[in-house]
């Protein structure tokens, strides 16, 4: 977390961001082009007013005194940063760029500081020391929100995947399938087993097909889920019938000892739509004879 | 005192669970069930809990009560219209019911019944694999 300034007077730093605001703002952005400005992100007015907006809002901080970053009157700068931070992750500047935005203001500030208080050593070193503390902790906060805005994109990504690979369709009047794609892991079988339920309930079906394709391996676990899921099922007056299992899944199974007697399994998804249409009263054989 | 109402359709009883089950309202049930087999003779059970919402072990263990004791009494019990959100919390508890039959809604479990006493010797695991010609047959008769 942001550790506070420790010394809560930064005269200096007020002074210099006072007078000095306009030609360290000039320093600041020509430094920032020739370095870590990405002009194919962003252009030099958004740029300009994001820097203006950032020295006003750390002149406030700073004139209050209060080194705890943490507190009230930093409150403005710890928003702005956050802005700027969430919009640069989402345009595609790296951390290290982003983190640059607020760690290279400490040059034009160290200049004009040097202009300031050039003749007092002792003076200079221990306002020179407070900012950059300061300007450090201000830079980690950036990319501390920076790394979040990141995992909340990566979050927000698995979310969709899982409501993405877990479609529920209807193979006829009164049977279900359910094509899983990927492993199966606690969250996953709580998605899968919810939407199958409730659409049985919704379409009225009596025969549901696990099709477990497209999962790589079935351990223990990953059968205990689909167990679940086919009881559950049962409970409800549905039947289930697990399609998809291929020889090296069912030596597994074997191997691992896991007792799937009370489930119908079938090879392929088509046995089991066969199955499941011959459990229903109905039969294919007419569409067969005139093919 | 609460009652949950046990309906008489021909040789079946009806059980519509319309409020939240508490303890002693399942334990009544339970009784007020057994003694309306023995007084009708009813040879099935078809209890709805479409409406029920919440449930714990004990009412789990009460529906699997239910279902054995009225075996005993010669008497097939259907359990109808159980809500997703029921189906799982009692397969989270480890309860799967093991020896009480389910369907989806009250229709198909009066089928389910009609064909259970059908054929009452065989199996009737999946019984409804013949649904429809069974059925049939019944209605037929």
């Amino acid at each position: 977390m942001i550790k506070g300034v420790s010394n809560p007077k930064t005269n200096g730093l007020v002074e210099v961001l006072v007078k000095d605001e306009s030609p360290i703002l000039e320093e600041w952005i020509k430094q920032m082009s020739s370095s870590t400005r990405r002009a194919d992100l962003i252009n030099a007015a958004d740029l300009r007013a994001q820097c203006a907006k950032f020295l006003k809002l750390l002149r406030q901080g700073a004139e209050s005194g209060s080194s705890d970053l943490e507190s009230g009157a930093w409150q403005p700068v710890r928003e702005q940063l956050t802005e700027v931070s969430k919009t640069r992750a989402r345009q595609g500047f790296s951390p290290t760029e982003t983190a640059t935005f607020v760690l290279s203001v400490k040059k034009p500030l160290f200049a004009q500081l040097r202009d300031h208080l050039g003749a007092d050593a002792s003076a200079l070193a221990s306002e020179l020391w407070l900012t950059t503390e300061l300007i450090d902790a201000l830079g980690l906060y950036t990319t501390e929100m920076f790394l979040k805005t990141r995992e909340e994109v990566i979050r927000r990504q698995q979310e969709e995947m899982l409501e993405l690979s877990t479609p529920v369709v209807k193979l006829w009047d009164g049977i279900l399938a359910l094509p899983v794609i990927g492993t199966l892991d606690s969250a996953r079988t709580q998605v899968v087993m919810e939407s199958l339920l409730e659409n049985i309930v919704k379409t009225n079906s009596k025969v549901a097909i696990i099709d477990i394709t497209g999962v790589p391996t079935v351990d223990t676990v990953v059968a205990q889920h689909l167990l679940k899921t086919v009881t559950a099922a049962r409970l409800m007056g549905a039947d289930c019938i697990i399609s998809g299992v291929r020889p090296q899944i069912a030596q597994t199974i074997v191997h691992l000892g896991i007792n799937l007697l009370d489930v119908t399994t079938k090879a392929t998804l088509a046995d089991a739509f066969a199955l499941a249409l011959h459990r229903s009263g109905l039969s294919m054989e007419h569409s067969l004879q005139s093919a | 005192m609460e009652k949950i109402p046990i309906l008489r359709m021909g040789e079946f009883l009806l059980v519509t669970i319309q409020v939240d089950m508490h303890d002693r309202l399942a334990m009544t049930l339970q009784e007020d069930l057994t003694t309306r087999i023995n007084e009708t003779g009813a040879r099935g059970v078809l209890i709805d809990i479409s409406s029920l919402e919440i449930v714990d072990s004990f009412i789990g263990r009460m529906l699997g009560n239910i279902a054995a004791m009225s075996r005993v009494l010669d008497a097939q019990t259907v359990v109808v219209g159980m809500q997703p959100a029921v189906a799982i919390t009692l397969v989270e508890l480890g309860m799967s019911l093991p020896g009480v039959r389910t369907a989806l809604n009250v229709d198909a479990g009066m089928e389910l019944l009609k064909q259970a006493l059908n054929g009452h010797h065989s199996s009737n695991r999946h019984a409804f694999m013949n649904g429809h010609k069974a059925a049939k047959n019944v209605s037929r008769r």
